[in-house]
C-alpha cells in the first residue's frame, strides 16, 4: 500500500494553567495517520488520549490558559501555527471530531436537521434547500430510517444511538479527509456498538478516510483499527501494528491491559488480571519511567531514566518505550515454551 | 414489503401529531392550574388594551382644565371625579396608563438587548467578563431608585431620559441570568462539537448559546417590567419622572399628595392602577418561571433575590 501521510504529530506537548502552574497534559506524542487508515489510541481514562485529539483540532483556543509545543502537520501545513479564521476552515471541512456523549453533544434547541445542515452550510456554498436534501442523503448513509421525517425532530426524540448516528452524518457532513473519534461507542449498548463500528468501517472504506479512533475498549480496536497506539500518562508507551500489539505486545503496559480482558476459552476458576495501582495525579510525575510505580519489572534503571520511544527491532513499523522490552518478551517465550 | 414500509410510515406521523395535540393539552392545563398566573396574565393584558385603545374611548382631554369644576368627587359626568388644576381623573389615568406601561415595555425590552449583549459576551470572554461583570457590580450595589434619580439629575427631566434611566439601572439584572445561564452552556459538549465543526465565535455566541438563555431571559423581563413600573411611579412622584403636565400614574399621586384629606380618589386610583399592574405583571412572572422551570415545584417557590426598591 502506497498511502500519503495525512497527518502527522510530532512531539506534542499540550500544557494546561492551573492554579498551581502549568501542568502537562499530553507529553511529548508523536504519530501519524496515512489516508484510509484506522489508528486506534487506547489506554485508561486521564492518559491525555482526549486532550491530544483536542489539541489537534485546537479546541482548547477559546480558553486562553492552554500552551501547545511540538508540531502537528495536517497535508504539509502546522496546524499549530495556523490563524484562527484557516483553523476554523480546517475544522469540520478537512478535519472533524465525534464526541463521546451523544445525549450531550447536539444542541436541544434545534432541530436535527437544522444542526447537519448548519455543518453544512459552514463550509459549502450550497443553497439551503441542496443542504436539506444533503442531510436527508447523510442520515440515510448512516442508517437511520425514514430519515425525511426524522429531519424535523429535536434531539430528545432520539435514542442515544440515533444521536450519535447523528453525529457521525454532522461529522462526515463535508467529507472530511480525517475523522477523529472519541470514544464514540463508549455510552452505547452492545448492538447499537456494533452498528456503528461497522457505519465507520465502511464509510472508511468508501470514503477514503483516515480515522482516529480513540477508545478504552481493546476489542473495539481489534475488530477495526490497522494500528494502535496505546497511551500512558501523556505519553505513547507503544504503537504498533494492530495484530502485532495483540500477538506480542511489548510493553508491560499493554501486556497488562490485554490480560486483564476476560478470554472466552480461558480458565474460569482464576481471577482476571488486573494492572496494580492507578494512574498517578499529572502534578506529581515520577521522575524515570512513568509506569515504573505499577510495573512489574521495573528496576533502578526504569525509576531513574525515562526510556525512549524508540523502534522495535524484531517487528517492522513496532516501537515501544521500556528499557527491558527484549528481555521481557524472551521471559514470556521461554514460559511459554515450558507451559507447553 | 414496499406497501407495508409506507403504511407503517403513515401509522408513525399519525401517531406523532396526536402525540403533539395531547402535549398541547398537556401545556394548557398545566397552565390553567396555575390559577394566579392566568388571573395575572388577564389584568396586564386588559391594562395593556386600556393604553392602547383607552384613549380613544375618553370624552375629556387629560390636559384640559376646568378650574370652575376642581376636586369634584366621582360622578356620572367625571367617572373617577377631577384633579386640582379641574382635569378629568380617569382620562389622565388612561393617558398615564400609555407613559408608565410604556416605560415599563421599553425599559423590559432596551434592558433585555443590552444585559443578553453583555452577558453573553462576558460568559465567552473571560478577561471581558471581569471588566462587565466589576461594572455591573458596581451599578447593582447603587439602590435602583437612588441611582436613577441620580442619572434623572444629570439627563433632565423628560420620558426618553427615564427610559435610558431604568435601562441603565436594570440591565445589570438581565446581565447576570444571562451571564449565568451562558457559562454552564458554554461548558455543554454541543458548544464544543460546534467549535469541532469550524463554526466561529460569533456563530456560536449567537445561534448556539443565546437560544438556550431565552426562556430565563423573558422570565426575568417581566419582572424587569413591573419592577420599571413601579421606579417610575416613584420618580414621577419625587418629581424627577415624567414631567408635568404628561399625566403618568405616578405624577398624579404626587399631585393628589397635597389634597389627600379632601379628595380621596385623587391618589385612591392611581395607586389601585400601580397595585393592578405590578401585582398581574409579578403573578404572571412567578407563574412563567414555575412553567419553564420544573424545579421549582408551586407551592415550594424559592424566592429570587429581590432588589433594592
Amino acid at each position: 500500500m502506497q498511502n500519503e501521510t495525512l497527518l502527522e504529530v510530532s512531539n506534542l506537548k499540550t500544557h494546561f494553567g492551573s492554579d498551581t502552574g502549568f501542568v502537562t497534559a499530553v507529553d511529548g506524542i508523536s504519530f501519524h495517520v496515512e489516508e484510509g487508515e484506522i489508528l486506534g489510541v487506547v489506554g485508561e481514562s486521564g492518559c491525555g488520549k482526549s486532550v491530544t485529539a483536542e489539541s489537534i483540532l485546537r479546541l482548547h483556543d477559546e480558553k486562553f490558559n492552554t500552551m501547545y509545543e511540538g508540531e502537528i502537520k495536517y497535508k504539509g501545513e502546522n496546524l499549530l501555527k495556523l490563524p484562527l479564521s484557516k483553523m476554523e476552515n480546517i475544522r469540520g471541512n478537512e478535519i472533524s471530531m465525534i464526541f463521546q456523549d451523544p445525549m450531550s453533544s447536539l444542541n436541544p434547541v434545534y432541530t436535527i436537521g437544522n444542526q447537519i445542515t448548519e455543518a453544512l452550510l459552514l463550509h459549502q456554498d450550497i443553497s439551503k434547500k441542496e443542504a436539506h436534501n444533503k442531510a436527508i442523503e447523510l442520515l440515510e448513509l448512516v442508517g437511520i430510517p425514514s430519515p425525511e421525517k426524522r429531519i424535523t425532530e429535536y434531539p430528545h426524540e432520539l435514542s442515544g444511538g440515533m444521536q450519535q448516528r447523528v453525529m457521525i452524518a454532522i461529522g462526515l457532513a463535508c467529507q472530511p479527509s480525517l475523522l477523529i473519534a472519541d470514544e464514540p461507542t463508549t455510552a452505547l449498548d452492545v448492538t447499537i456498538q456494533a452498528q456503528i463500528l461497522d457505519i465507520m468501517l465502511r464509510l472508511n472504506k468508501e470514503l477514503k478516510m483516515g480515522v482516529i479512533f480513540i477508545t478504552h475498549d481493546l476489542g473495539v480496536v481489534a475488530e477495526i483499527c490497522d494500528r494502535v497506539a496505546v497511551m500512558y500518562l501523556g505519553q505513547i508507551v507503544e504503537e504498533a501494528r494492530t495484530i502485532d500489539l495483540f500477538e506480542q505486545p511489548l510493553h508491560p503496559y499493554t501486556s497488562g491491559l490485554l490480560e486483564s480482558i476476560p478470554k472466552m476459552d480461558g480458565d474460569r476458576s482464576k481471577k482476571l488480571n488486573v494492572v496494580k495501582g492507578s494512574v498517578p495525579s499529572l502534578d506529581s510525575i515520577p521522575q524515570g519511567c512513568r509506569f515504573a510505580s505499577r510495573c512489574p519489572f521495573a528496576d533502578e534503571l526504569c525509576l531513574k531514566e525515562m526510556p525512549e520511544l524508540r523502534p522495535f527491532k524484531d517487528e517492522e513499523g513496532s516501537k515501544v518505550r521500556c528499557w527491558h522490552a527484549e528481555k521481557i518478551l524472551n521471559e514470556r517465550k521461554k514460559e511459554h515454551v515450558s507451559t507447553d | 414489503m414496499q406497501t407495508l414500509k409506507t403504511d407503517t410510515n403513515v401509522d408513525l406521523s399519525e401517531i406523532k401529531s396526536t402525540l403533539k395535540s395531547e402535549q398541547r393539552k398537556i401545556l394548557t392545563k398545566k397552565i390553567m392550574k396555575n390559577k394566579l398566573m392566568v388571573a395575572g396574565g388577564i389584568i396586564f393584558i386588559l391594562l395593556c388594551l386600556l393604553a392602547l385603545f383607552g384613549p380613544m374611548l375618553v370624552k375629556y382631554d387629560p390636559h384640559e382644565m376646568t378650574v370652575s369644576d376642581r376636586l369634584t368627587a366621582p360622578s356620572g359626568d367625571h367617572l373617577l371625579g377631577t384633579d386640582n388644576f379641574g382635569r378629568d381623573l380617569l382620562s389622565r389615568i388612561v393617558y398615564g396608563s400609555r407613559a408608565t406601561l410604556g416605560v415599563g415595555f421599553s425599559v423590559a425590552i432596551l434592558s433585555s438587548l443590552f444585559g443578553l449583549i453583555i452577558g453573553l459576551y462576558s460568559s465567552y470572554y473571560k478577561t471581558l467578563d471581569h471588566i462587565l461583570m466589576r461594572i455591573s457590580d458596581g451599578l447593582m450595589a447603587i439602590p435602583g431608585v437612588l441611582l436613577a434619580i441620580a442619572l434623572m439629575a444629570a439627563l433632565g427631566p423628560s420620558t426618553r431620559n427615564v427610559i435610558i434611566a431604568l435601562s441603565i439601572v436594570f440591565t445589570p439584572y438581565i446581565a447576570r441570568v444571562v451571564r449565568s445561564v451562558a457559562l454552564s452552556v458554554r461548558e455543554q459538549t454541543y458548544i464544543e462539537a460546534m467549535r469541532a465543526q469550524g463554526a466561529s465565535s460569533f456563530r456560536i455566541i449567537w445561534l448556539h448559546i443565546m437560544p438556550n438563555t431565552i426562556s430565563p431571559l423573558i422570565v426575568q423581563a417581566t419582572f424587569i417590567f413591573s419592577d420599571a413600573m413601579i421606579t417610575e411611579a416613584a420618580l414621577s412622584f419625587l418629581g424627577v419622572g415624567v414631567p408635568a403636565p404628561d399625566p403618568s400614574w405616578g405624577n398624579i399621586l404626587y399631585d393628589g399628595k397635597l389634597v389627600i384629606f379632601n379628595a380621596w380618589w385623587m391618589t385612591v386610583f392611581p395607586g389601585i392602577m400601580i397595585i393592578l399592574a405590578v401585582m398581574s405583571l409579578n403573578l404572571f412572572g412567578d407563574g412563567l418561571r414555575d412553567l419553564i422551570d420544573p424545579r421549582v415545584k408551586s407551592g415550594k417557590k424559592i424566592k429570587g433575590d429581590k432588589h433594592a426598591k
